[in-house]
Order: C-alpha cells, then structure tokens, then sequence
C-alpha cells in the first residue's frame, strides 16, 4: 500500500489485524473444541511450530481425538460434555 | 462445462435454444408448456432425469456457463422462467416431505444444540463406513465421480449467501468459505484438492466431465444447493444446507480417507478427505453456532427455513446415498453408463 501522509489506512501496518482485533481469542464450545483465532502461534514444548494449515484452528479437549492437538469430531462419538 | 447430452423433452428443447442449434423463438415460446407438462407426468421430481438436467443446466448459466451457450442466456426471461417453476416443485416436493419437530427457541444456543441433535441423528446406511471397509476400487471410482459434480464448484452454491446476510452470521459464512476456498492459496482450496483426488485415480479432473454418466438425484443434491443460494428468500435454508453438510463431514471424510487407504491410495489421492477432517472439526463450530445461530438471532423469522435447509440437505443426499449403495448391494454401477468409472 502506497502510504500517504494523513491517510487513515497509512496509520497501520499493512499485514497487521485491525487495532480493537489485535491479539488472539479462544472460544470454548460447549461439549466441543477450543477455537483460536486470531494472532497466536501453536508450538510445541521446545518452541517450534506446529503443523498448521489454517488461521482458524479447533484444538481437542476430550482427549479422543486422532489428529491431536487439533479437533477431529470424536468428541460427537464419545459423548464429551463439557460447559462451556 | 462442456455441453452434456439432453435425457428428453425439456433439456433438449434447452439445450436446443441455448446452444443455437434450433430456431429459438419457437423453441422459447413453447418452454413453459412443455415443462408444464413434464411435471405434471413426472412420478418424482427429484429422480426425473429430463427435469434435474434442465434445472442443472439453467443454473449453470450462473457458474461457469455451458460451452457454445452466450452469456446472453443467463437472465433471459423464458429461461428464468422455466426454472422457477421447476424449482418452485422442487421446493414444494421438499416442504411437503421434510417434516420438522417442534422449533427450538430462536437463540443461537438452542439453535446449535438443535442442529447437532438433527445432524447427530442422521439416518440411513452410511456410505463412510463402507468406503471404509468394503468398497471395490471401481466402487471408490464411481464415488468420486458422483461427488464430481458438486466438489469441483465445492462452495460456490453457498457463497451466493453471502450479500443476503449481516453480522455475525456472515463474517461466520466468510471464515468458512475462505477456508473453502483455501485461505488464498489456491492449490488448498478444496476443489483443487478434490480435482488431485481425481487425477491420481486417473479420472478426469475437468469440472462436469462427468454430467452425462451422473444419476438425476445426484444432479438434485446439486440442484438443491443452487435452489437455496440463489434466492434471497431462501438465505435461511441455504445457511441451513451448508450448516448440515459442515456438521455432517469431519468423521465420514476419516472414513473416506480410511478406505482410499486400504487400496494403497498415496497421501496426496487422501488429501482432500484428511483435509476435511479438520477444517469441518473447526466449520461445524462455527456453521452451528455463529452462523445459523447468529443469523436466526439477528432474523428470527428465518428459523423455519434454517431447519428445513437442514433437514432437506440430509433427506435428498440419504436418497442419493440409498441409489448408490443399492445399485451396488445389486451388483450393478450407481452410474447411468457401465465402464464410466474406468480410468482416461
């Protein structure tokens, strides 16, 4: 983007979120995943990053899933309750 | 999309004016008649060859157009108006055979506790569990050819909702889609990865390749998502119908990928099944609650339409299911031309 002095959209970086979205937010589905969005990064105990495919991630929280850390649906099939 | 060949009457009396091959004055002029009539002799609208072509065929104009047919064609008021009516009994089929149970409270919790109810509650053989254990390798062929029609256009029908709704419920509809459509990335998006899918079974990756060996009810399930995502009346239904299909996809596509993988399918033919694994773990969340929660919280008339969207996307795609396993239970291919399934 071609900054311009006084221009409203120069005053942000061009790759950076909106300001009032800055950060990362975690939903907690009742009886489903954890979803994160936003700005965050996934690594493991060392620091590296996780495999990840997409902005948007859903992590597991009943423990079944197959493609930890990620949310595959098999809370669904073993019945997870969880509120929220 | 290359021309497909007409299955009678009415796609052929469209194909005919569409495609310049007929004088098309009188061709129009007699349109409405002739889909009239085909309706009412129709024993089901949605296993009628002749009528789901034509319906196929008219809202593809919309999409990628049909080889040799003018743009022209698009908004031509005949035309328009023969697909109304055939949309219109197809609407009417459906309303009158999905029945719904009482409507919970217009919230978007109750709204999501109902949706995973409905869709946890899907009945019918499954298609998933014998992909996974039983099907032949010209029985996973002609899946995918099936699943053609729809998952090289996968999102388009849907995202027609997007300028009919507001809010929450459609920043929730666009962060699906964006996934859908591979975060910028095209060789991600989920028609890119379905068309790898085909080419590494040797099948032909050209979208609509094909339409001519695909069942009518299959070209229905297909119809129904253009029905919804086409009509601003209709906004609810349509978010309903993406809503099932994302509540409906994370464990089937486990088993999809389970059963490419007994045949020694590489990683790159599963892809497409794995990747569906995760991103619908992530949509379902999302299409549940913020989506058709959020829109019925922010339009509460159209909670009615959000279950019927729902409850359609499940009933004509378990009729689709049943043809397809019952030709095989028969011995016979769920496809209108034997060896279509073969490799190109």
């Amino acid at each position: 983007m071609t900054r311009i002095p006084g221009d409203a959209r120069s005053q942000a970086d061009d790759d950076a979120p909106p300001l009032e979205e800055a950060g990362a937010s975690i939903v907690a589905f009742p009886d489903g995943p954890l979803l994160v969005r936003g700005d965050f990064e996934l690594v493991d105990p060392d620091g590296a990053a996780l495999p990840r495919r997409r902005k948007t991630v859903a992590l597991c929280r009943c423990g079944a899933s197959g493609l930890k850390p990620y949310c595959d649906g098999t809370h669904k099939q073993i019945g997870f309750k969880a509120t929220p | 999309m290359k021309q497909p060949s007409a299955r009678g009457p009415v796609s052929e009396l469209v194909l005919g004016i569409i495609t310049g091959t007929g004088p098309a004055g009188a061709a129009l002029a007699g349109l409405s008649d002739a889909v009239d009539e085909a309706l009412e002799s129709t024993p089901d609208l949605l296993f009628d060859d002749d009528l789901q072509l034509t319906l196929f065929c008219l809202y593809e104009l919309h999409y990628s157009g049909i080889d040799g047919a003018s743009t022209d064609w698009e908004w031509n008021p005949s035309l328009i108006g023969a697909r109304g009516k055939i949309a219109a009994a197809m609407e009417q089929r459906l309303r009158r055979e999905v029945t719904l149970s009482e409507l919970p409270a217009a919230t978007s919790e109750a709204v999501a506790a109902e949706l995973f109810r409905i869709t946890g509650e899907a009945g019918g053989p499954s298609m998933s569990r014998f992909v996974a254990k039983e099907a032949t390798d010209e029985q996973l062929r002609e899946f995918l050819i099936n699943k053609s029609i729809y998952q090289l256009k996968e999102a388009d029908p849907h995202t027609f909702a997007i300028p009919r709704i507001a809010g929450r419920a459609k920043a929730a509809l666009v962060e699906i889609q964006a996934d859908e459509y591979g975060g910028g990335r095209p060789a991600r998006m989920h028609s890119a990865l379905f068309a790898k899918t085909l080419r590494e079974l040797d099948l032909d990756d050209t979208y609509g390749a094909y339409l001519d060996t695909t069942p009518a009810i299959t070209l229905a399930s297909n119809n129904l998502m253009s029905l919804f995502g086409l009509s601003r009346r209709l906004r609810g239904a349509a978010v309903g119908h993406l809503a099932a299909y994302e509540m409906t996809s994370s464990q089937p596509n486990r088993l999809y990928s389970r059963g490419f993988k007994r045949h020694g399918y590489s990683e790159d033919a599963r892809e497409y099944f794995d990747e569906h694994v995760e991103a619908d773990a992530v949509h379902e969340q999302i299409a549940a609650r913020d989506m058709a929660g959020g829109l019925v919280e922010a339009e509460p008339e159209l909670l009615g339409d959000v279950l019927f969207g729902v409850a359609a996307a499940l009933y004509v795609d378990e009729l689709m299911t049943v043809q397809i396993m019952d030709a095989w239970a028969g011995g016979r291919t769920s496809l209108l031309h034997s060896g279509a399934a073969s490799t190109v």
